[in-house]
């Protein structure tokens, strides 16, 4: 537990209205309670509302190439095998054999022994290598065995690291808890971009979603996430357009920009481009782009690559004509 | 990407023209059939997006209403005796045939009325087709309505209607009078005939008996024709305030029956402990919601004093991702002005705003050259003295005032000559409640604004009117009880 040296979460806020609001659990838990509630009807008709809005022709191909571009190709299987991964790094890097103007993923997103492999397999293609850690998905483990996992990542290379939060710890009420483990997490991290998953599924309510996104930003992650995919309920548009709502307030008081990734169940381009309707219109055109906001995904990027052949050849190909992998 | 920063531009999504085939001019209806006007007069409909000439209408004179008060008069000996569930298999038709054809009046009320088709689609014509299973459903079953056993019909019911919401509107109005056993001459908005007429049609396909519905497009005259005729036994209308006081005092001294849906000054009460993102989701849905062409538009915003700025630079923001332009595009969000005179008065009473030192901030938005075009306006620095503050101005303007404690929302609340409707904005239940309570609206929404259900009653207090339309409540306006 840091107490001497301010954690960098701590120092990033320096000179902003929220430089004392971690000082103390008490300070912390006051705050999180300060923060506007969320009407759940009306968040979610917002959402729904924004999943009206028809995107054709040349906005549909723009968003696309957006969206293969935001994808965090996934696969966190106790199955993964080493061939697995490289077959994973070789459609990041191509997606789409027959067409090379198509985009590369943002990342292959692995468990941590496969870091070497993965990195291995994108090279210099400028794809990255996202690792979870800190016992993903549960996180049920000491803290210091959960800075290992992290470490072992970096150190094999990870550029990106995907922890979990303590939900135990966050659903009893000991927000600081939270706060102290993503902040040490976030110093294991190093140069690494850290994003935290909060598993909105678990927290429940869309109040705990909010709490739960400011606590992330406060103790300094590059990423809040919604999900593992582990569990029932994952990424919705409502839950991301709340961590939108987060992000964008968070910038406007402190300058900071945080990135958002909604994870698991996303996985039809339809669905994909209300998402970035949602970035659009909440967060607006800053966070369009992949170093601000990602898709968990592993079957979206083959519909994506059906829809974007669809738009070139006027034709629909089907599943034999994208890789699986 | 190559170009991080390049914008989402949304390329244009128009909703298909061809799925509607508007004739080249339409008759009155009566009794059945469509006829030409006593002295063959016609105007021209016109879309306010394009100032294009959709159709040219037969005009409706004082003989052309004696006709169809004949003919209404005539089936309502038939109609009225039929059993009720007789009479609600003909509604139940109805409303199918409006789900089966809702793509086609969606386009067509948007091409007559203004508004967004993402309006029309996903609100108006299902909040039509949902009045009238609704009313269906009561038909055989008015025994149990709580007027006792066997409630009477009235007769003929005079029905006038705004160009707001026309279809809507004509089924508030259509649904319960056929479903107690009434039969009826309705008189569509001058500016918006089109969808009635096409109602007419759609009675005719479910073979609704003759003289039961009769559709009468006209001007002021006629609806005064109307509402004067000494064999209407039944008046309702929806519109001005001015409009309706006329009609009280025709009515007057008369055995009418009369229910009034008047103008409004809604208020939309934020309180520092709301629900902020949702909060600022409901006044723009409050006031914005049909270009503000709503009776019960939240025109005023009442917010909490210690939250003033941050809530206004969240509904700032926001406004500015509306996206103004051509309302057959399924992403337009505010549509047109639906009449060249309905823009001289919302830009009239905004620069009365202006002049009496209100501070006025617009939307930036670029506004098309032809048509009817208002851009999304909000008005700080309003008092309770200001005009924009008072009276109705039926358009996309709101007015801000602020307050400091929850009496002070509440008598600033009611202190209007209308009293239509109320949002409360607030994560305390028991504000809500204690709020509500005082408010003097006929409807009061919680953490919500601009919802509408067949089931729930709607009308007003004060100069908003009389009577309530909607819901078991409803179905008074249209029995002898």
């Amino acid at each position: 537990m840091p107490t001497t040296t301010p954690p960098p979460g701590k120092a990033a806020l320096t000179g902003t209205p929220f430089a004392d609001v971690t000082a103390s659990a008490t300070t912390l838990r006051r705050f999180l309670h300060g923060l506007p509630g969320v009407d759940t009807v009306g968040l979610e008709a917002r959402a729904a509302a924004l999943g009206t809005r028809s995107i054709k022709t040349t906005a549909k191909a723009y968003a696309i190439d957006l969206a293969i571009s935001m994808i965090d190709l996934t696969t966190l299987e106790g199955a993964d095998t080493a061939g697995k991964v490289r077959a994973l790094g070789a459609k990041a890097v191509h997606p789409d054999p027959t067409d090379r103007t198509t985009p590369k993923t943002a990342a292959v997103c692995v468990y941590p022994d496969m870091v070497a492999t993965a990195k291995e397999a994108v090279a210099d293609s400028g794809v990255k290598v996202a690792s979870v850690a800190t016992a993903f998905p549960a996180g049920r483990a000491a803290l210091a065995v959960k800075l290992a996992d992290v470490r072992d990542a970096v150190a094999a290379g990870a550029d990106e690291i995907d922890m979990v939060i303590d939900r135990g710890a966050f659903l009893a009420g000991d927000f600081m808890k939270v706060y102290e483990e993503i902040v040490a997490v976030k110093e294991a991290s190093g140069q690494a971009r850290l994003k935290v998953i909060f598993e909105t599924g678990e927290l429940s309510t869309y109040d705990n979603i909010r709490r739960a996104s400011w606590i992330g930003m406060l103790a300094g992650a590059d990423f809040i996430k919604t999900s593992t995919g582990k569990v029932g309920v994952n990424a919705t548009p409502a839950n991301t357009l709340l961590m939108l709502e987060a992000v964008r307030d968070f910038r406007a008081q402190t300058g900071v920009q945080v990135g958002v990734k909604p994870a698991g169940g996303i996985r039809t381009s339809k669905d994909a481009l209300k998402f970035l309707v949602l970035v659009n219109e909440t967060a607006g055109a800053d966070w369009l782009d992949n170093h601000w906001f990602r898709f968990g995904a592993s079957s979206l990027l083959n519909d994506l690559l059906m829809q974007r052949q669809k738009l070139a050849t006027g034709r629909y190909s089907g599943p034999d004509y994208v890789t699986v992998d | 990407m190559a170009n991080p920063k390049s914008i989402f531009e949304y390329a244009p999504a128009p909703e298909s023209r061809s799925v509607v085939d508007i004739a080249p001019s339409y008759g009155l209806f009566i009794d059945g059939e469509f006829t030409e006007a006593a002295d063959g007069k016609v105007f021209k409909s016109v879309s306010p997006s394009t100032e294009e000439v959709l159709s040219e209408v037969a005009q409706a004179g004082e003989a052309d209403v004696d006709r169809a008060v004949k003919a209404a008069r005539k089936a309502f000996e038939k109609w009225s005796a039929l059993p009720g569930a007789e009479r609600g298999k003909y509604l139940f038709r109805i409303a199918r045939i409006i789900q089966e054809r809702s793509r086609e009046l969606a386009v067509l009320e948007t091409l007559d009325n203004g508004k967004p088709i993402k309006e029309t689609r996903d609100a108006d014509l299902p909040l039509v087709a949902a009045h009238f299973f609704y009313y269906a459903g009561w038909a055989d079953k008015l025994d149990h309505a709580g007027y006792g056993a066997n409630p009477r019909p009235l007769g003929v019911a005079g029905q006038v209607i705004p160009w707001n919401f026309p279809l809507l509107m004509l089924a508030w109005k259509i649904a319960p009078a056929l479903a107690t056993g009434n039969t009826v001459v309705l008189k569509p908005a001058e500016t918006t005939p089109l969808s009635a007429l096409f109602f007419a049609d759609i009675c005719r396909q479910a073979g609704l008996p003759k003289g039961v519905v009769n559709i009468l497009p006209g001007y002021g005259d006629a609806g005064a024709a109307l509402t004067a005729h000494p064999d209407v036994n039944k008046v309702a209308f929806t519109g001005s305030t001015a409009v309706g006081k006329q009609i009280a005092r025709t009515v007057a001294g008369t055995d009418k029956k009369l229910t009034l849906e008047l103008g409004g000054k809604g208020a939309n009460i934020v309180f520092d402990d709301a629900p902020i993102d949702q909060a600022v989701e409901g006044i723009v849905t409050g006031i914005f919601f049909n270009q503000g062409q709503v009776c019960c538009a939240g025109s005023r915003l009442l917010v909490q004093e210690s939250i003033q700025d941050e809530l206004l630079d969240s509904l700032k923001r926001r406004l500015a991702t509306l996206r103004l332009g051509d309302p057959l595009d399924k992403n337009t969000d505010i549509g047109a002005i639906n009449s060249a005179e309905q823009l001289a008065r919302i830009t009239a009473l905004a620069e009365t705003g202006e002049a009496e030192g209100a501070e006025r901030w617009s939307a930036p938005c670029e506004l098309p050259t032809s048509g009817y075009w208002f851009a999304p306006t909000l008005f700080t620095n309003v008092t309770q003295a200001h005009t924009v503050a008072r009276d109705e101005i039926f358009g996309p303007v709101l007015s801000v005032l602020s307050f400091r404690t929850p009496e002070e929302a509440v008598a600033k609340a009611n202190n209007t000559q209308y009293g239509l409707s109320a949002g409360i904005w607030t994560e305390k239940g028991s504000r809500i409640l204690a709020v509500a309570n005082k408010l003097r609206a006929g409807v009061v929404w919680a953490n919500t604004f601009n919802k509408f259900d067949p089931t729930s009653p709607f009308g007003g207090y004060k100069e908003s009117g009389f009577g309530r339309e909607g819901g078991r409540h409803g179905l008074e306006a249209y029995l002898d009880v």
